[in-house]
């Protein structure tokens, strides 16, 4: 195996619940060291993918190979992975160390070794005083920090992390979403971890894979994911508050909708179309409001008809005639309620997809 | 300053005050102890009655405390009573009891966990059918069974013995226990048992060391059901075990119902408390354990 073989590669993966496809002829390479997250909506797959990479899931067809090895019918312990879950999943009535010890024990490693691999761990993850206590003497963050122990100490390839921060408050959830970044940095192994929360998502991924109904939409790195989405779903999918989204017709480099007609100069066409039914997306942080409006290339009349402060940003929805926008504007930004607000955006920062196929143009 | 937010708080505050005789509590408290007597009374004159001698039992005042306690009855009753030719007592009984409720239990338990366990997290194929099945067989009713019973034991040798019976016992206790624990193994999170694959731990790993710790409150809700059921068991006893190995309630039975000589009720009442002792102190030992495991068990799941 040289550096350059993925980590860990999906080969046409189909798994069905009886009628139901969940995974569909699903292709996936994810590189040596690269920390890859599995990011949709509920039911959308993800789970069920790192349950058939962990081997807890039995495939209904197509092969995974871990570090070069077809694994697809190996058993989860052989295939040198460590499962971190959201639910911790920590053994109740053993300490620890009693949990740290489980599956080296399994595996038949020598006491000494165990001790010694216990304490390594222990150290990366900080929980030396904890080591003597049962699980449920721990505090939520204490215990997820555990359960990737449990996962530390097996020396493995592969880290699958299945919703770890979902069961934390939202405090202790950043905080260790730098730790799992830190350690990720500090490691350098392959780790795959499913998530919903697209803040998590930019900020851990190498590259992300958005999930729609057993499909990959797009795999990529956050940037590209967030500057050039693939299609209409990953647009709207990725950024809070979504993406703006206007229906027109997209003709000879100009776009017309019912908030009127605007060139379309400095857009990036993967392939010029001709003359089609078209959605023009535009991010709220893109569009420029106030002077500033008057700087950019586009400009439209709108009346402010919401407003949201979040301290650091203030959120406006405006009305723009029939067509409701969302605004990101300074937290400073003085804004009410009834107020006309002249807003401008450049087609460079656009998103253009076609209306049928929902794929960028 | 103070005056005003002393003034602020008139009206009602603080704990709300409760009445202690009001005619919700009398109409409660007074059914409850009725009922609570009603069901006292004949343990009551049981009690009293054993501890009397025959004498004052003709008197007729079955209510009236004994005027002189003796503990004669209770000793007849375990070392004397007669029942067909043997005149040791209930001891004799009591003792083939334990006989067939130990091993009884521990099979029944034992086989049982691990069927559940096998049905709540290995789902092999046709669990769901093996499931049905089993549970089928709890609405059998017993009497279609005790002769086909009679002739397996016969063919294989164990008729007329202890372990004729234990294995009788054991797979007629299969269904309930089998449901009761695949409950119970179905509500504890999946994720654990997926942890434990991903750590390398086989089916009987999983099940000792993961498993089995968790489950000590339905281990105690089978331990009782099983314990109770077995050591109460008439219909089985008196048909697949032979006089000299009746457990103690056929034995009870006997003593009660001998037809010879005078009816010695104190030892009778002695007899029968004696034998609805063991289920009793298996209540009162473990009483909080089983009303927490049949919660876990038979609610969630």
């Amino acid at each position: 195996m040289t550096a350059s073989d993925p980590s860990i590669s999906i080969k046409n993966l189909d798994l069905s619940f009886g009628a139901v496809r969940v995974l569909k002829d699903l292709n996936l390479d994810v590189a040596q060291g690269e920390f890859v997250v599995l990011l949709g909506s509920s039911g959308c797959g993800k789970s069920t993918l790192l349950n058939c990479i962990a081997g807890l899931l039995d495939v209904t067809a197509g092969q995974i190979f871990i570090g070069g090895q077809n694994v697809t019918w190996e058993e989860p312990s052989k295939r040198g992975i460590g499962m971190v879950f959201q639910s911790y999943a920590l053994y109740p009535q053993m300490t620890v160390e009693g949990n740290l010890a489980f599956g080296l024990k399994n595996a038949g490693v020598p006491k000494d070794e165990i001790r010694a691999k216990i304490a390594r761990a222990a150290e990366v993850l900080q929980i030396e005083p904890l080591l003597k206590r049962k699980p449920a003497a721990l505090s939520g963050g204490q215990r997820q920090r555990v359960a990737i122990g449990r996962a530390l100490v097996r020396d493995v390839d592969v880290f699958l992390f299945d919703e770890p921060l979902s069961n934390l408050d939202a405090k202790l959830r950043a905080d260790l979403r730098v730790e799992i970044k830190q350690l990720h940095a500090t490691l350098g192994n392959t780790m795959i971890y499913v998530t919903h929360d697209q803040i998590e998502a930019m900020t851990l991924a190498d590259r992300i894979a958005i999930m729609k109904g057993g499909h990959v939409l797009q795999f990529a790195a956050p940037h590209e994911i967030y500057n050039r989405p693939n299609c209409l779903y990953v647009a709207e999918f990725i950024g809070s508050p979504s993406m703006n989204f206007l229906d027109g017709v997209v003709s000879g480099g100009s776009f017309a909708s019912d908030v009127g007609s605007f060139a379309l100069e400095g857009y990036g066409f993967a392939a010029e179309p001709g003359t089609a039914p078209a959605v023009f997306g535009i991010r709220p942080e893109h569009i420029a409001s106030g002077a500033a409006a008057a700087e950019m290339p586009i400009r439209l009349d709108s009346t402010i008809e919401l407003v949201e402060p979040l301290g650091s940003d203030t959120l406006a929805r405006v009305r723009v005639g029939e067509q409701k926008l969302w605004v990101r504007m300074d937290g400073q930004a003085s804004v009410t309620p009834g107020s006309a607000l002249p807003i401008g955006f450049s087609a460079e920062r656009a998103h253009l997809f076609d209306k049928s196929s929902e794929a960028r143009l | 300053m103070a005056d005003t937010a002393q003034n602020a708080l008139s009206g009602p505050q603080g704990p709300k005050p409760r009445k202690r005789l009001s005619r919700n509590n009398i109409l409660i408290y007074g059914t409850l102890i009725v009922v609570a007597l009603y069901y006292l009374l004949p343990l009551y004159v049981m009690v009293v009655t054993s501890l009397k001698g025959m004498p004052e039992i003709r008197l007729g005042n079955i209510f009236a405390p004994p005027v002189e306690i003796t503990f004669e009855p209770w000793v007849k009753a375990w070392s004397q009573a007669c029942t067909g030719l043997n005149c040791d007592g209930l001891s004799r009984g009591f003792w083939n009891s334990v006989q067939i409720t130990v091993p009884s239990v521990l099979v029944s338990i034992l086989i049982a966990s691990v069927n559940g366990y096998a049905l709540a997290n290995w789902r092999f194929k046709g669990a769901d059918m093996f499931f049905t099945i089993l549970i089928f067989g709890a609405f059998i009713p017993y009497q279609v069974m005790l002769y086909p019973l009679v002739i397996i034991l016969r063919e294989i040798g164990l008729y007329g013995s202890l372990w004729g019976l234990v294995i009788v016992h054991s797979i007629f206790g299969m269904p309930i226990l089998t449901l009761l624990f695949r409950n119970y193994f179905t509500a504890l999170p999946e994720e654990l048992f997926k942890a434990a694959r991903v750590d390398g731990a086989g089916f009987w790993q999983i099940y000792w060391q993961i498993m089995v710790p968790m489950s000590l409150p339905i281990f105690v809700v089978a331990m009782i059901l099983q314990v109770t059921g077995i050591w109460n068991d008439f219909l089985f006893g008196v048909i697949y075990t032979k006089p000299d190995l009746y457990p103690m309630t056929v034995q009870l039975n006997n003593i009660v119902n001998s037809v010879q000589g005078v009816k010695e009720y104190n030892v009778n009442m002695a007899a029968t408390l004696l034998t609805g002792l063991v289920p009793l102190v298996i209540y009162f030992v473990s009483g909080k354990l089983f009303v927490r495991g049949i919660a876990a068990g038979a609610v969630k799941g």
